[in-house]
């Protein structure tokens, strides 16, 4: 026996099985299952009604609402007064416009190590930087999952995603991602897990290492997932989560992989994705001079504490461009709490930034916010799909939440090391 | 008989269900569907037509609204040369048939074709064009006619 992958040992475990091979079709118990105001209640009730059966263990169940929050529109506001409804009548725990669901779920102690997690979500391999087996699923099979506990799962191959050496000053974990997507493509995951390792990933931050998992999604990949360290378990027990540390939870060195891809992080320099995908991405100071109408620093990639922090180190003492609007919708309450207190909010108030409610806000293109026809916007979002934030001749380019800021005050796509530069000399 | 509606690599999910209309029923939706990229498709699409793409098709959201605006408005099936995994379990789930081309090479937009799930092969202008078959267990599911379907037999036969 070689050994087995991170992957493999969690879905193992949740199969009730010694081993799991991949490409073998397993049905596993879900630990916990995630689900939102858009593909949760609505959608899943009236399946639970025409099956006749209640929620497997309502314990296991955590609701979030976000995609249709603030509910400024009728049916969004309608969708917002169901999903309430149903919390109440299901008894389920819910967080109620606290922030986006891959950002609440965790930093409300949730998740743990080993577990087999199911969101409804497409972004929720963000579990994964907890050392979760997290993936996402439709409201159909989510129904499916709330009724019976269980989910099926082809045990997936692991791509093994290595960066060698430490990222340089001004480079962040969606620099690192937006290269993966224009290295492997939308695709490059093949629905397998993609597991993340070497002395850059060690070093980041949970919410930077988040943003990895979350954008695994942008890959095509099931999962994302980082081993549990001494960073994982602080992280979670200063959220209230109960656990003891599993030092079995990792691939073992001699594991089979399916792919095995090495990068080096010193060389890796910020990147921006062109419209409308991720994969087209490349070196900001590779980018075609591109002026800007408006900078959105929101999403589950973009607008956690970390990220509004970086943001904020360059807006500081920085006036927006003539012309500029800036759109900052922090990812959850409590980031934005923390980060108010740390003086960050005051500087994107001093810069003059719109603030949006703690949700998905533009990203989800769900409300009225949305991207006016013809306008070009940098986003620290994970998505630039054509259409999905606005009118479909809108342009949204995907950069680092340092890239966003620093273009925001050029008025244009700028490499954001000039602008950190400038401040540690002054 | 069907037609063929050819798009290429990475049609996601946004543009099958455009998020504007998330908040709506399916009916909206589906006459929304593919409007970014191909604005005559929701008003010109038949029962039994088919769609054939190239690589990731369903990249994107979870939301399995962009499989059932497909299945709403008649489509007997997408043919591709690979799926997005949320998408192709979606779509499985709600019961519309998703197969993989290895090539999609001289397939027209246009072209007459019927598309024969049992058989797993697109017939397009006279020629056979073999598709991967659908994987057993998900094969059960789809004959069951989804998720659902199947669900409502399995707790039915518990409570038996
Ligand atoms: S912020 Fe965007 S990517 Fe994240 S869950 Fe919301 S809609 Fe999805």
């Amino acid at each position: 026996m070689s050994g087995a992958t991170l992957a493999q040992k969690i879905i193992a475990r949740a199969a009730g099985r010694e081993a799991a091979v991949p490409g073998e079709v397993v049905t596993a118990d879900v630990d916990l299952a995630m689900i939102h105001d858009s593909g949760g209640p609505r959608r899943v009730e009236p399946i639970l009604r025409q099956l006749g059966v209640g929620l497997w263990d309502t314990s296991k169940v955590v609701l979030i609402s976000d995609h249709f929050v603030p509910g400024d529109t009728d049916e969004g506001a309608r969708i917002l007064r169901m999903t309430r409804d149903w919390a109440l009548e299901r008894g389920v725990e819910f967080h109620d416009g606290e922030g986006i669901c891959h950002v609440v779920l965790p930093e409300r102690g949730h998740l743990k190590p080993g577990m087999l997690v199911v969101g409804g979500d497409s972004h929720s391999p963000t579990g994964g930087a907890f050392g979760a087996y997290m993936f996402g699923v439709g409201a159909t099979e989510m129904a499916g999952v709330l009724a019976t506990g269980e989910i099926w799962l082809k045990v997936p191959e692991t791509i093994m995603i290595e960066w060698r050496g430490l990222l340089g000053p001004g480079v962040l974990a969606k620099d690192i991602m937006l290269a993966l997507c224009g290295r492997l493509g939308m695709d490059g995951g093949g629905y397998q897990a993609v597991e993340y390792v070497g002395e850059a990933i060690t070093a980041l931050s949970m919410q930077e290492r988040m943003t990895l998992s979350n954008m695994a999604a942008e890959l095509g990949a099931q999962a994302g997932l980082i081993a549990p360290d001494t960073k994982t378990y602080a992280f979670l027990r200063a959220a209230g989560a109960h656990m003891t540390e599993e030092t079995s939870l990792r691939t073992d060195p001699g594991a089979a992989l399916g792919a095995h891809h090495v990068f080096d992080a010193s060389a890796l320099a910020p990147q921006v994705a062109a419209p409308h995908s991720p994969a087209n991405a490349m070196a900001v100071c590779e980018a075609p001079r591109t002026s800007l109408d408006l900078a959105y620093i929101g999403a589950c990639t973009g607008a956690k504490y970390d990220d509004l922090k970086n943001a904020a180190a360059i807006l500081k003492g920085r006036a927006l461009a003539s012309g500029m609007t800036l759109l900052v919708a922090p990812a959850s309450r409590q980031d934005q709490a923390r980060a108010a207190q740390d003086g960050i909010m005051g500087v994107f108030e001093d810069a003059g930034a719109r603030l949006l409610p703690n949700a998905c806000g533009i990203c989800a293109g769900y409300g009225t916010d949305r991207l006016a026809a013809g306008s070009r916007c940098i986003s620290s979002t994970a998505r630039n799909f054509k259409g999905r934030m606005g009118d479909p001749s809108a342009e949204v380019w995907l950069a680092s939440p340092f890239t966003v800021a620093a273009s925001a005050v050029a008025g244009e796509i700028v490499d954001p090391r000039d602008y950190l530069t400038e401040r540690e000399i002054a | 008989m069907g037609r063929v509606f050819l798009l290429g690599d990475d049609v996601d999910t946004d543009q099958l269900a455009p998020g504007q209309h998330m908040r709506s029923g399916i009916e909206a939706i589906a006459a929304h569907c593919l409007e970014a990229v191909r604005p005559d498709f929701a008003a010109g699409v038949c029962q039994g037509d088919v769609i054939v793409a190239g690589r990731n098709f369903g990249a994107g959201s979870s939301r399995e609204q962009a499989a059932e605006a497909l299945k709403h408005l008649g489509i007997a099936g997408v043919v591709a040369q690979s799926f997005a995994g949320i998408f192709y379990r979606n779509a499985i789930n709600l019961g519309l048939p998703v197969l993989v081309a290895q090539t999609i090479d001289g397939i027209a937009d246009g072209d007459h074709c019927v598309l024969d799930v049992d058989a797993a092969a697109l017939t397009v202008g006279g020629s056979e064009i073999a598709l991967e078959p659908i994987p057993d267990n998900l094969r059960r599911l789809l004959d069951d006619g989804g998720l659902v379907s199947h669900l409502k037999q399995r707790f039915a036969e518990t409570r038996r």
